[in-house]
């Protein structure tokens, strides 16, 4: 055992530009319901769908361009574009390279994927802390985005979602949020997999809940604030991995946070399991409202499995520059609902030849 | 399979960069290096903003090969902030929705598969609806 637990630079880093993105469509819960017959209460209201012309990688962009309009920066000032996901376009050839190439950052970069269930973003936020945080760059983007696959009928095709977002990680003097600290606790636990040319994934049920979930998401968030000698009072929000509306709640309150704490980030209800892109969306959506001096807590929450948590404090700088790209609650408000069959065709459930 | 086009193109494609007239300050997309105004040599690079209005407008119902995923969908001639009439299809909207004058913006979204579903994927431009700020 080491003696400090906490991941923590050397230069302090922070937040520079942070940027969101939701696809256009929803599906209700209650429609799925309607053609499984699936009975009893739905997990959330509705999920985002994305187009036909969408993935990761145009999701990605249109994230990352929004994070570097805030950030302020010239594309270029940019030393790295990894990008988190377990669903990427190609199964060999990289998100980040074409990612990199549209918002004009070629080709003085690190590009690469990460993949970790659906801690793959914070992963590579923790990445880009590192490297910032050494002094071999001053800036790098960091993604967590997902177009997540659920079997037709299965209790996960009912949150499966897509969305997610993208950070500017930079020099904490830079920053309109310092990440104070950081903590991952990983073991090997099989709660949620998804086997090579399989287009599914499957999941060990019940075993999803305590020895994954909770075990992961409390035992990071408390370390993290124990080392830290922080406790839920000195955080103005929380925010924790959602992959519907119960278990992020219910991780909060066992940990001894309050709904208003909570409330800004919980998104899960209205557009869904972002996945990658889960915990991050409800930490832009809390920025978009947060205030300087306010600290943030955010525990992601990746199956097989592991949780990364974040001490985060906003500077001035959030006012100056949270306006100049649209909020994460501007996705969410676009919206078009969709039914079960356009749904079908838009995941490529039909089968055309 | 087109993979030298589509890589050649992927700058103007993917990001709307074409260029700027030294001498009349023309902005020029596609980039073609001579300025269509004042018929001089010009090649300096040139980021759109990706802002413009529709011009025109149609909807294809019988799509040309590579796109029979995605009919219907609407292709338009969008004239953007900065000059340039570019053809283009828009994207998140609904046919109904579409009328001359709308603001729309680029988001770079996927295009086709290059081929069948081996082949690489092709990315590129697209316009939609300018997104409003929510109330």
């Amino acid at each position: 055992m080491t003696e400090n637990l906490l991941l923590k630079p050397s230069r302090p880093v922070g937040i520079i530009g942070y940027g969101a993105y939701v696809p256009r469509y929803r599906i209700p819960a209650t429609e799925i319901a309607r053609v499984w017959k699936g009975g009893g209460a739905v997990p959330i209201k509705e999920k985002s769908v994305p187009g036909l012309d969408e993935d990761v990688a145009t999701m990605s962009i249109e994230a990352a361009r929004n994070a570097i309009a805030r950030a302020g920066i010239h594309a270029h000032q940019l030393r790295a574009v990894w990008v988190g996901s377990e669903s990427h376009p190609y199964a060999v050839k990289p998100t980040s390279t074409i990612v990199a190439e549209a918002i004009g950052v070629v080709p003085h970069i690190q590009a690469g994927d990460w993949e970790f269930a659906c801690k793959a973003g914070t992963e590579a936020m923790v990445a880009a802390m590192g490297l910032v945080g050494s002094e071999m760059a001053d800036y790098a983007l960091a993604i967590g985005m997902d177009t997540a696959q659920g079997k037709p009928g299965d209790a996960l095709e009912y949150t499966a979602a897509a969305g997610g977002a993208a950070f500017v990680i930079g020099p904490a003097e830079k920053s309109l949020a310092v990440i104070e600290a950081t903590y991952s606790y990983v073991t090997d636990t099989p709660d949620f997999w998804r086997r090579a040319y399989q287009k599914y994934p499957e999941h060990g049920s019940r075993f999803t809940g305590e020895p994954a979930y909770f075990e992961h998401v409390s035992k990071a968030t408390e370390t993290l604030m124990g080392e830290l000698g922080t406790t839920p009072d000195d955080y103005d929000y929380a925010i924790f991995h959602q992959p519907n509306a119960k278990f992020p709640t219910r991780a909060a309150k066992m940990l001894g946070f309050k709904q208003e704490q909570w409330e800004p980030g919980l998104l899960a209800p209205v557009i869904g399991n972002t996945y990658s892109g889960a915990a991050i969306i409800g930490l832009t959506a809390t920025l978009d409202i947060a205030k300087p001096g306010d600290r943030i807590l955010m525990t992601s929450f990746g199956s097989g499995a592991g949780a990364d948590c974040m001490s985060i404090l906003v500077t001035d700088e959030l006012l100056n520059r949270r306006d100049k790209a649209l909020k994460t609650q501007d996705y969410i408000a676009r919206r078009k609902e969709i039914d079960y069959a356009t749904y079908a065709r838009m995941r490529g459930k039909i089968t055309m030849k | 399979m087109e993979i030298p086009r589509h890589w050649r193109l992927k700058k103007q494609r993917y990001g709307l960069i074409g260029e700027v007239c030294p001498h009349c300050d023309s902005k020029i997309f596609p980039p073609r290096d001579i300025c269509p105004d004042c018929g001089k040599e010009a090649k300096d690079e040139f980021a759109f903003s990706g802002a413009g209005e529709v011009y025109s407008y149609t909807t294809i119902y019988n799509a040309p090969s590579g796109f029979e995923h995605t009919i219907p969908y609407t292709v338009a001639l969008v004239q953007l902030e900065e000059g340039p009439l570019i053809t283009a299809q828009l994207t998140d909207v609904d046919e109904e929705h579409v009328s001359i004058g709308m603001p729309v913006e680029m988001v770079t979204r996927k295009l086709r598969e290059d081929g069948d579903e081996r082949g690489m994927l092709v990315y590129g431009y697209k316009f939609r609806p300018k997104l409003v700020v929510a109330a």
